[in-house]
């Protein structure tokens, strides 16, 4: 009769347990783009706008496939300014998993990309920065080449890989 | 009350004639390469465009618009050269390229330089529709969304909505945008060369893939014979009649998005009513640039962009790609 009791209470500290789970105290997927500030001297100047992969031509035309083919879940993608002035753009595509990521990233890598201690992977040229991290890749580029640009862009980037 | 399918035939009927009057006009300026069975090809450049730190001068890019018409057209006065290029009393429609983003998008300055033109030849501001898919990308071209009957207009796909008549011509089973179908009677591709992860190249034939509702469907197998299917289809056939392709920046790998690392500039404008013979000049300067770069062949790397000899066959029969049949003028 004991041991009947004992059973009980733990079949209802079970139910508990995945209902709680269910409704709300499960970690949420964290949104990786910086609000305006976050970063010190970018602002975020657009919404985000998030793509399923089969809608993704919609963003990116024919560059889709290349995204479907290595598995991409979604990509989302924001405009960001710096000081008012450096214009960029960021998106974050989720892959199904960190190969996918991977294969994107070593596509067509040049010679002159620079290699950046950021997430599992991150190169660098001139106007973007491009890392990944998981199965998340995350690509930022900047629409003018300006002194400040190369730093501004990893300064972005690194409060992205913060919250990712 | 007429239904979609008679609207649509008689839009396309429509196109054949004013294809016809049109043709008529630029025949009489052409005559000289025509009579040779070739379609002429003017590749313009001005390697003063940007200055040292990448600006686009505004005023060469009017002088470098009139260079390359005067040439193609044999008219030295703009408007001369205009007013064989388009009718008057017409809605004109130019069909830019703003997917890429605004780093590699069809340049502001060389649609404001062609609408200037156009409206000195007599096309009215009215007459004039400024098109894309959508207004973000109409917006990374520099432009703003305007449905002003009296002013240029400009809005996209997403405003005008596409028609419910299917068209079909191959695989490609395709809605058309209402601004390509209703709203203009001619038009005047103005693409932006880019290399393209899936299909090679895009250029002029590649740019039909924005008035169209569904374009997913037909990058299959590098969008061939999806790209040559598509251009078959009458309303785009006959309206879309002129090539001012933007050569001005480009990139040659990694495209169609900006992808500033790969990003170059041309310095040129591309100018054709043969579509094919436009493509395959743009093409041969992306791999000229390729092989400078040090980078392979797209044929190595299987992305040649095969649907432009798919254009060329006697199925399609939409222009030439044999080098011997093209007039290409290089000013």
């Amino acid at each position: 009769m004991r041991n009947y009791s004992n059973w009980k209470w733990a079949v209802a500290a079970m139910v508990i347990v995945v209902a709680v789970g269910g409704t709300g105290c499960k970690k949420k997927a964290s949104d990786p783009f910086p609000a305006s500030d976050a970063v010190a001297g970018w602002q975020k100047t657009s919404e985000t706008r998030s793509f399923a992969a089969n809608d993704l031509w919609q963003y990116i035309d024919g560059d889709a496939e290349q995204y479907i083919s290595a598995g991409v879940v979604t990509t989302s993608t924001s405009d960001y300014k710096y000081q008012g002035q450096l214009e960029a753009t960021v998106d974050v595509h989720t892959m199904k998993d960190a190969a996918g990521a991977k294969k994107i990233l070593e596509t067509g890598v040049t010679n002159d990309a620079k290699k950046i201690a950021l997430g599992d992977e991150c190169i660098q040229y001139a106007q973007s920065v491009i890392f990944r991290k998981g199965n998340s890749l995350v690509r930022i580029v900047a629409y003018e080449s300006t002194p400040e640009t190369p730093q501004a862009l990893l300064a972005l980037a690194r409060g992205m890989e913060a919250k990712l | 009350m007429e239904s979609r399918r008679e609207f649509l035939k008689a839009a396309a009927t429509g196109a054949v004639l004013l294809g016809s009057q049109s043709k008529l006009a630029l025949a009489a300026a052409l005559d000289q390469h025509a009579a040779a069975g070739k379609s002429k090809v003017v590749v313009a450049r001005d390697a003063a465009l940007h200055s040292a730190d990448g600006k686009l001068d505004e005023k060469r890019a009017q002088a470098l618009l009139d260079h390359a018409i005067a040439t193609y057209t044999g008219h030295d006065k703009p408007v001369e050269a205009w007013k064989q290029i388009v009718p008057v009393g017409k809605a004109i429609g130019l069909k830019v390229n703003g997917l890429g983003g605004k780093g590699i998008s069809t340049h502001f300055a060389l649609i404001m330089a062609v609408c200037e033109r156009l409206q000195q030849a007599g096309v009215k501001p009215g007459e004039i529709v400024i098109w894309d898919r959508n207004a973000r990308d109409l917006e990374a071209c520099g432009l703003t969304i305007s449905t002003d009957p009296s002013r240029i207009r400009c809005y996209g796909s997403d405003v005008a909505g596409f028609e419910e008549q299917q068209e079909s011509w191959g695989m490609a089973r395709v809605r058309f945008s209402k601004i390509l179908t209703r709203d203009c009677a001619m038009v005047i591709n103005l693409p932006i060369l880019k290399d393209h992860s899936g299909a090679g190249v895009t250029f002029a034939m590649k740019n039909m893939y924005g008035v169209i509702n569904n374009p997913g469907d037909l990058h299959p197998n590098n969008c061939n014979p999806g790209v040559a299917d598509l251009n078959c289809i009458p309303v785009v056939r006959e309206k879309v009649r002129f090539t001012i392709g933007d050569a001005m920046t480009s990139v040659y790998d990694g495209g169609p998005g900006f992808r500033p690392e790969r990003l170059w500039q041309p310095n040129a404008l591309i100018v054709g009513e043969d579509r094919v013979a436009v493509d395959q000049t743009a093409w041969q300067m992306i791999e000229r640039k390729r092989a400078e770069m040090g980078m392979p062949k797209l044929e190595a790397v299987g992305r040649s962009p095969r649907y432009i000899a798919t254009a060329a066959d006697a199925a399609h029969n939409l222009g030439t790609n044999d080098p011997q049949r093209i007039h290409l003028m290089e000013v």
